[in-house]
């Protein structure tokens, strides 16, 4: 690993060197270093590029990290990898990717995450993007993540995407058994002429299970930001979705959720709110003493935090 | 000390409609009421003095110096406090993030929770609450007198503190002037409409349909305002 590697590392994993417990280090293309534990295996591909968790059933408090670091200009990858968590688990998942672009071609890392998490198993799976390099090639990230969520399966899934991506194409699916909960968190700021696409598709199959989607989003400068949710109610079942989009300069939002209720006891919220930041907000702050960049700053940490 | 020399302030919305004429007043006093009925121009003169609007007419000066314009943060770093009628929530920022911006510094948990419970809530439960739409209007009064007390500047304006604290009580709310006034020394000044507020200050201005319909000290204000006025029949319904 080269300086660059280890800072896009503390930047998408608060990696400062080798991380404690299971992790998985990709580094353009190759892998930079591996650790398995009792519970936790790691198992290379042999029909594809990627890697298959296995997590034995019953592991408690462990984590996994399996960040990706990308710093050669021109290079595309795509990448497959399994997470198997057996039942009654409770563990959290480190993933990320960083792009470090400095030449002239597109940098580019599309990504198929498939969950299967089994009965009774909490996990926290973690997910942050960022890119950086003054290249005029674009940091390209495509990830899809396809959930499975096994009867009273709990997933937490805090996705962040603050600084640097050009463009972005995230499609998240999932399915829940009964019991089963999924919450999602979702934070993402665009700038320049960024592009961001995110997608969400929940199906709701097991009575009891319930969704809780929130997308929060800022759009800068001339970016621009679509956000697709469809939910759909196939049992006794509770979702939510909400995106909340502060818009500044000439940025333009767009949020098409859509709702389906195929029974009776289903119940589906979605929120959705654009709105450039409230000049109340900024004229409180003013009157506690910060400048006008200093209140919209402190606004919008916050909103993302 | 805070002087208002000829200000008005005019809206030309259409029509030209002249929400304040011709203000003038000088004041150092600690404890300064601002009463009269509704729609007589008081929000509007306390948000002339913190910088949200600017006079059409006349100067501003605090301490001697004009700060007619002045931005809001220039008058905030200078010393002016304006809690707001209709406190602002924020989705993301939290109790303690108010607090460390208002106390200009980051703020410990104890410092946080010490400038809660002067306002009366259970420092605990709240100061990682975001102050989102899940706050009460009370709450929100509340931690808005709390970044007052946090700031700790010469001018503090409180634009009727009053409204939505009713868990809390007005013995509590007085303190509170009391204890800001024994450690700034500065003025106080508070719109309000409730008698017990007009009974501890020490001078009130009666403002009604944008002019200074009379003030002075409150011995000599106070009487007529309650019994015998019309400007006031508002004000004596509110205070019933």
């Amino acid at each position: 690993m080269d300086m660059i590697q280890e800072q896009l590392l503390a930047e998408i994993a608060d990696l400062h060197g080798v991380p404690e417990g299971a992790y998985n280090i990709r580094a353009n293309g190759q892998m930079a270093g591996r650790n398995t534990t009792a519970n936790i295996d790691i198992v290379t591909k042999t029909d594809k590029p990627g890697i298959d968790i296995i997590i034995k059933a019953g592991t408690k408090n462990e984590s996994v990290h399996i960040p990706v670091v990308l710093s050669q200009a021109g290079y595309t990858e795509m990448v497959y990898n399994d997470f198997i968590v057996g039942e009654d688990c409770d563990v959290t998942i480190i993933a990320g990717c960083g792009i470090h672009n400095s030449g002239d071609q597109e940098a580019r890392h599309d990504g198929i995450h498939e969950f299967h998490i089994g009965k009774n198993s909490k996990v926290r799976y973690v997910e942050k993007h960022y890119g950086q390099g003054d290249g005029n090639g674009e940091r390209v990230m495509n990830p899809t993540t396809i959930l499975h969520l096994d009867e009273n399966a709990y997933l937490i899934m805090e996705s962040t995407q603050i600084k640097g991506v050009d463009s972005t194409k995230r499609f998240t699916k999932g399915d829940l058994a009964a019991g089963a909960r999924l919450d999602i968190r979702e934070n993402i700021m665009t700038h320049g002429h960024q592009v961001a696409t995110t997608e969400f598709e929940l199906d709701l199959n097991g009575d009891n299970s319930s969704a809780d989607v929130v997308s929060r989003s800022v759009a800068r400068d001339f970016s621009r930001q679509d956000f697709y949710s469809v939910m759909n109610g196939n049992a006794v079942c509770k979702g939510h979705s909400e995106c909340d989009a502060i818009i500044m300069d000439k940025a333009t939002v767009k949020a098409s959720p859509a709702l389906s209720a195929n029974n009776v006891d289903a119940s589906l919220i979605h929120e959705a709110a654009i709105g450039k930041i409230a000049g109340e907000q900024m004229i409180k702050l003013m009157t506690l003493g910060l400048t006008e960049a200093e209140a919209e700053e402190r606004i919008i940490s916050g909103f993302l935090k | 000390m805070l002087e208002l020399r000829n200000v008005s302030y005019v809206v030309n919305d259409g029509e030209t409609v002249e929400i304040l004429k011709n203000i003038s007043f000088r004041t150092d006093d600690r404890f300064v009421a601002i009463t009269g009925p509704n729609g007589g121009g008081k929000s509007t003169l306390a948000k002339l003095i913190a910088g949200i609007l600017t006079p059409t007419e006349g100067q501003i000066l605090l301490d001697g110096v004009d700060i007619t314009n002045m931005s809001i943060t220039e008058r905030a770093q200078n010393g002016i406090s304006y809690a707001f009628q209709q406190p602002v929530r924020f989705k993301g920022l939290t109790v303690r993030d108010l607090i460390s911006i208002a106390a200009g510094r980051k703020m410990s948990l104890s410092e946080t929770c010490h400038v809660l419970s002067e306002v009366g809530i259970c420092a605990k439960d709240y100061v990682d609450r975001e102050v989102n739409a899940s706050l009460s209007g009370g709450e929100m009064k509340r931690i808005e007198i709390a970044m007052m007390l946090a700031r700790k500047t010469k001018l503090s304006i409180f634009d009727e503190p009053e409204a939505g604290i009713d868990l809390w009580s007005f013995t509590n709310l007085i303190q509170v002037f009391e204890k800001m006034n024994q450690e700034i020394q500065g003025t106080i000044m508070v719109i309000t409409h409730q008698e017990r507020l007009l009974n501890v200050a020490d001078s009130i201005i009666v403002l009604a349909d944008g002019k200074i319909d009379r003030m002075g000290p409150r011995a000599d204000i106070l009487p007529g305002l309650l019994l015998y006025d019309n400007t006031c029949s508002l004000l004596n319904e509110k205070v019933r």
